[in-house]
C-alpha cells in the first residue's frame, strides 16, 4: 500500500525550517495524527530522513502506527509501542526512541516527529523524554481545531495547554491551526478557523506556524481531488481566501469504507 | 439544531444524551467506549447531573434500575464483556417495566476477546440480553449523526413502552470522528405517574419490582407485556433502502458494516450487477416488512456482518428457503473491506445470475 506517499511538496517555509525534533500535541481528536503523517511524508519528500514516533499509549484506535507499511514505503521510519497493531491495550514505549532523538539532535539530516496522545493524559508519556528533547533545538506544536466540540472557543482551546505542558514537562513553541470538518471543509470553515487560531495564538503569545487545509480526494485515490476540494484550493491559491502559511494536507486517517 | 462540529461517536452519544434530558450516568471504563464515560464525567457536573463511576458494571446497571424507578432519564454504557455483566440487571429492568438506555460499543468476543470492533453481540442484544421472556428495542446507528439522533429516540421509546432500549454500536463507530449537528436540548419530559417519587401520603405506593409471588399474576404481566411487544413489532420497525428497486441481490447490513456494504454496492453497480442494500436501523424489531418488500426482485440475499453469521438468521426467517440467503463476515475484531464484500457479491451473482 504505497499509494499514501505524497509526491508534491507544498509545505510552507515555516514548516520546512522547523528544528530536528518536532513534538505534536493537542486536545484529543483535533487531528494530531493526520497532521503528523503529512509532516512526515512531506519532510521525507523534501529530502529529510524522517522518523515518526507514535507516543499515543492512551487510545488504540486511529493512530499513526496504522500507517507503518505505507510510511516504510516512503522511506520513513516508524517507532510505535511494541503493542501497537495488536489487541493489547498496554502503555508500552518503543525502546529506540531515545536513540532516534539523539541522532536527530546530532545535526544530521534526520528529523524526529513525535505524535503524542491526546490531552494531558496523552502528553504524560512525553515527560519521560522531556529532558532529552530539551537538550537540543526542538519545536512543540500545539494543534488546535476550532470545530472540535468543547474547544470551539479560543479561550477553551488555550485553557487546555497548561495541563499538557505540565504533564509533558515541555513548553509549546508554536500553534498549528488544524480547524476542519473532514471532507465537509469549505471556505467558511477555513476562514473561521484562521480567525479562531489567530486568537488562540494571541492568548498564548505564540506564533501561528501554519494553517492546515485538508483536501478531500476521491474514494480510493490520494491525488484526485474532489470538486469541492479543487474549488477550495483555487480560492486559496488565487488569493480570494487569505491563508497565511497555508499547508494543504491529505486525509490519511480514513475509515474502512472511504 | 446548531452548527456542525467534529465529534467521536462515543462523545456524540454522551452529548446528545444530556440534551435528551439524561441527568444520571452510571458506568465503568472499558475500551472502546471509555470516551463516552469520560465525556459524561466532564459535562454532568456542569448541568447539575450525576456522573458516577460504579465499582463494577453490575453496580452500574442496578443504579440505572434505581434512577429509572425514580423517574429519571438515565443511561449506562459499556462494551461487550461489560454488557454481558449487565444482562441480569437489564432483565430485572424489563421485569419491572423500567425505561432506561444501555449503550453497547461492541468489541471482539467471546470472553475478553479483543479491543477491536465487532458485531458479535447481535444475538445477545436481540434475543438473549437476559433471562425470561423479554425483549429490548435495539437501535443500530451507522453515522455519528445518527448516534446523536438515536439517543433521543431511545429515551423517547423507553418512556413510551416502559422498556430498556439498547443502542448497539461498535468500536469503529464509537472511535471515529465525523461532523455532527447536535440536536437541540429537549423541553418538557413526559410525566411518570408510576415513578417512586414518594407518596406524600396522597396516593398508593408505586413499586418497582420484578418478583411475583403468584404465578398467575406473573403470567398475566407477561401477557400484557407481550401485547406491548406486538405494538412495537408493528409500529417501530425502521430501515433504510439503497438501490433496491430492481435489486436481484439484496445485501442486508447494519452499523459500520452497512457503510462498507454500501461502498461495495456502488462498485458492483458499476459492473452492472443489480444489487441493493437494506440497512436495518432497528434490530429488534427487525425490519421484516421492508425486507419482505424486496422479495419481488431478489434472487439471493447476502447478510454482511462483523461476526460469524447472526443477523442472517433473521433474514432467513423473513424470506424463507426459496432463494439462497448467505452470510459474509469477518470477525474477531477484523473489519471487512469493500473489496472483500464486492468479491462476495460477484460470487453470489455468478451463482444465481442466470
Amino acid at each position: 500500500m504505497n499509494t499514501e506517499s505524497n509526491s508534491v511538496v507544498n509545505m510552507p517555509a515555516s514548516l520546512l525550517s522547523l528544528p530536528p525534533v518536532v513534538v505534536v500535541l493537542g486536545h484529543y481528536g483535533v487531528g494530531k495524527t493526520n497532521f503528523s503523517l503529512n509532516l512526515a511524508y512531506d519532510l521525507a519528500a523534501a529530502g529529510k530522513q524522517v522518523t515518526l514516533i507514535d507516543l499515543d499509549i492512551v487510545n488504540p484506535y486511529f493512530r499513526s502506527s496504522d500507517h507503518v507499511e505505507a510510511l516504510a514505503a516512503a522511506g520513513i521510519s516508524m517507532l510505535c509501542p511494541q503493542s501497537a497493531n495488536t489487541a493489547l491495550d498496554a502503555p508500552m514505549l518503543n525502546v529506540a526512541i531515545d536513540t532516534a532523538i539523539e541522532d536527530a539532535q546530532a545535526g544530521s539530516n534526520h528529523v524526529c516527529i513525535i505524535d503524542a496522545g491526546g490531552d494531558d493524559v496523552g502528553a504524560t508519556a512525553l515527560g519521560r523524554f522531556s529532558k532529552l528533547i530539551k537538550q537540543g533545538d526542538h519545536a512543540v506544536l500545539y494543534v488546535v481545531n476550532g470545530l472540535r466540540e468543547l474547544t470551539k472557543q479560543p479561550q477553551e482551546a488555550a485553557d487546555l495547554l497548561p495541563e499538557m505542558e505540565f504533564t509533558s514537562h515541555l513548553t509549546a513553541t508554536h500553534v498549528v491551526n488544524n480547524t476542519h470538518l473532514m471532507d465537509a471543509t469549505d471556505e467558511s470553515v477555513v476562514a473561521r478557523g484562521i480567525e479562531f487560531a489567530e486568537e488562540v495564538a494571541r492568548i498564548l503569545g505564540l506564533p501561528l506556524v501554519c494553517t492546515a487545509v485538508p483536501l478531500a480526494t476521491e474514494a480510493g485515490s490520494v491525488n484526485l481531488l474532489t470538486p469541492a476540494a479543487q474549488q477550495l484550493k483555487e480560492s486559496i491559491d488565487s488569493g480570494k481566501l487569505t491563508c497565511e502559511n497555508c499547508y494543504f494536507v491529505r486525509i490519511y486517517v480514513k475509515k474502512p469504507w472511504d | 439544531m446548531g452548527e456542525k462540529v467534529l465529534m467521536k461517536g462515543n462523545e456524540a452519544l454522551a452529548a446528545a444524551a444530556v440534551r435528551a434530558g439524561c441527568r444520571f450516568y452510571f458506568g465503568y471504563p472499558i475500551t472502546p467506549q471509555t470516551e463516552l464515560a469520560a465525556y459524561m464525567s466532564k459535562i454532568m457536573p456542569k448541568v447539575g447531573g450525576t456522573f458516577l463511576q460504579a465499582e463494577s458494571e453490575i453496580s452500574a446497571i442496578n443504579m440505572l434500575y434505581g434512577a429509572a424507578a425514580a423517574g429519571a432519564r438515565a443511561m449506562t454504557s459499556s462494551s461487550s464483556p461489560g454488557v454481558s455483566l449487565k444482562g441480569e440487571g437489564i432483565s430485572y429492568m424489563a421485569g419491572a417495566d423500567l425505561p432506561g438506555v444501555i449503550v453497547n460499543v461492541e468489541r471482539g468476543g467471546p470472553g475478553l476477546g479483543s479491543i477491536q470492533p465487532s458485531q458479535q453481540d447481535y444475538w445477545q442484544a436481540t434475543r438473549a440480553m437476559g433471562h425470561g421472556d423479554f425483549f429490548q428495542i435495539v437501535y443500530a446507528p451507522n453515522t455519528v449523526q445518527e448516534m446523536a439522533d438515536m439517543i433521543f429516540t431511545a429515551f423517547e421509546k423507553a418512556d413510551e413502552y416502559l422498556t430498556p432500549v439498547m443502542i448497539l454500536a461498535d468500536g469503529l463507530l464509537g472511535q471515529m470522528m465525523e461532523p455532527v449537528e447536535l440536536p437541540d436540548e429537549i423541553g418538557e419530559l413526559p410525566e411518570k405517574p408510576w415513578a417512586t417519587t414518594g407518596t406524600k401520603g396522597k396516593r398508593e405506593h408505586n413499586i418497582a419490582n420484578s418478583l411475583y409471588l403468584q404465578s398467575n399474576e406473573l403470567e398475566a404481566k407477561l401477557l400484557e407485556r407481550a401485547k406491548r411487544y406486538e405494538i412495537i413489532l408493528d409500529k417501530e420497525q425502521q430501515s433504510e433502502g439503497f438501490m433496491l428497486d430492481d435489486a436481484e441481490i439484496v445485501l442486508v447490513a447494519f452499523g459500520a458494516s452497512s457503510r462498507i456494504a454500501r461502498s461495495a454496492v456502488v462498485k458492483a453497480r458499476e459492473e452492472g450487477i443489480k444489487v441493493g442494500l437494506l440497512r436495518p436501523i432497528t434490530l429488534w424489531p427487525f425490519p421484516a416488512k421492508a425486507l419482505e418488500a424486496t422479495m419481488g426482485t431478489a434472487k439471493a440475499y447476502l447478510s454482511v456482518e462483523m461476526n460469524m453469521g447472526q443477523m442472517v438468521d433473521d433474514v432467513r426467517l423473513v424470506v424463507g428457503k426459496d432463494v439462497p440467503v448467505e452470510h459474509f463476515g469477518r470477525t474477531g475484531g477484523i473489519i471487512p473491506t469493500p473489496d472483500e464484500v464486492l468479491e462476495a457479491i460477484r460470487t453470489l451473482n455468478a451463482k444465481v445470475g442466470e
